[in-house]
């Protein structure tokens, strides 16, 4: 099962990035593992600058501002980072 | 927000067409504003003459305005700003020393995209980096304060000598002050998970932008920015057209004039705790001036509410000692003063 982590702490943006991925997963039946992280350290070790962040099964596929509807589908299609 | 959603097809292959088309609509627009809000006014069943006149005036002649400067602009840079993330900022400023580095870091500080939620992570990055902590602060200080919302509303409201001018007092305070930050060497007064964290050598991608990546950077800017601070600039025409149609005038003189001495403290003291952005105290400034308070008191009142706030403190004591917090704090502050009281005395 894909792993999804979002990277944040709390902010309005943080919110509708996971609010985004949520509803893209269910319009395409898929069952992910979606994990919010919201304690610094963690996030900072990730090596991110700006949230918030995505990581999908372990890498980093975006920072900063809520990733477009594409780019979500895209990385939920794959089933891998690109 | 309809146009937007059924245009976003062609102009990804066609940008060029699509800018100029947009450059001609938005002066076309531009120009009609004013006679059509004119009209609007003529048109109600108010006098012009009576409170409720006046301040609707102020209210219908402000918002198209300001929401039209606001989009255009917003769209503009958020092309530019596609070229600068956080990322390639920190390489541009890591391992230098303090001085020019500090007017690099307050002027990227403009253009840099800086949600205030990103301040600690940003922080953290540059520090791990080995950007200067003075550095660090003239960038943290800039990127809210001084900004495309906040001087696109001061070229709206006031025209484009106070823009000016509050670009460069912003810029030098937040120059001025991660200066002193860096000559105080605080750097023990962060906290000790964050100076005892791995250093890291800056890289950014290299970003190869094409004109219609530029075009989708200005569309998601304005959804965002424009998206988010509409009602704040409506809150503050309202409040400061209520101001403006009711306040007698010369009201403010007393309080917020030249003459008082204290009223540039007090503005800072009472503009601090207050958390708003650029959209929401600009209106309210430009009734308050228009009354009769002096520019260089609402100009520290404005600055205060900005660049300092409580939330932000409550963060960023995630990350600092309270000494350096206070330092940073002080600092600022004072350097705000500063810009109070020499406007007060100059103009």
């Amino acid at each position: 099962m894909m792993n999804v982590k979002v990277l944040g702490t709390g902010c309005a943006n943080c919110r509708n990035t996971i609010a985004l991925v949520q509803a893209v997963a269910r319009e395409k039946g898929l069952t992910i593992e979606l994990e919010k992280v919201e304690e610094l350290r963690d996030i900072m070790a990730y090596g991110i600058m700006s949230t918030p962040g995505v990581v999908i099964d372990g890498a980093v596929v975006h920072a900063g501002g809520v990733p477009s509807r594409q780019k979500v589908e895209g990385w939920l299609a794959n089933g891998s980072p690109s | 927000m309809h146009v937007i959603a059924l245009s976003r097809k062609w102009p990804d292959t066609h940008p060029r067409a699509f800018l100029a088309l947009a450059a001609v609509s938005w002066v076309a627009l531009y120009w009609a504003l004013i006679p059509a809000s004119e009209a609007l006014v003529a048109a109600l069943p108010v006098d012009r003459a009576s409170h409720l006149g006046g301040a609707l005036q102020f209210f219908l002649y402000d918002t198209p305005k300001v929401l039209l400067l606001l989009t255009g602009i917003v769209f503009v840079m958020g092309m530019v700003n596609s070229a600068f993330t956080p990322e390639r900022t920190r390489v541009l400023l890591a391992g230098r020393t303090e001085g020019i580095a500090n007017v690099m870091a307050a002027s990227l500080g403009v253009v840099t995209p800086f949600c205030s939620c990103s301040a600690v992570p940003l922080f953290i990055g540059f520090v791990q980096a080995g950007v200067p902590l003075g550095v660090t602060f003239s960038f943290l200080i800039a990127a809210p304060m001084v900004n495309e919302v906040a001087l696109t509303l001061l070229f709206g409201l006031f025209g484009w000598r106070i823009a000016l001018l509050y670009l460069g007092l912003g810029l030098s305070v937040a120059i001025l002050a991660g200066w002193i930050v860096g000559r105080l060497r605080m750097e023990a007064h962060l906290e000790d998970w964050v100076r005892d964290m791995p250093r890291i050598v800056a890289t950014a991608d290299d970003l190869r932008l094409t004109l219609s990546d530029r075009v989708d950077a200005g569309f998601a800017a304005v959804r965002d920015i424009v998206g988010r601070v509409w009602p704040y600039i409506l809150a503050g025409i309202a409040i400061g057209a209520v101001i403006h149609g009711y306040v007698p005038e010369a009201f403010m003189a007393s309080i917020m004039g030249k003459d008082a001495w204290w009223s540039v403290p007090l503005a800072v003291v009472v503009g601090v705790p207050m958390y708003t952005n650029a959209a929401g105290v600009i209106p309210i400034v430009q009734a308050l001036l228009a009354k009769g308070a002096a520019l260089g008191t609402v100009l520290a009142f404005m600055m205060s509410v900005i660049a300092l706030s409580l939330p932000e403190m409550v963060i960023l004591r995630k990350v600092l000692k309270v000494r350096l917090i206070a330092t940073f704090v002080g600092v600022v502050a004072a350097g705000i003063l500063l810009v109070g009281y020499v406007f007060n005395a100059v103009l």
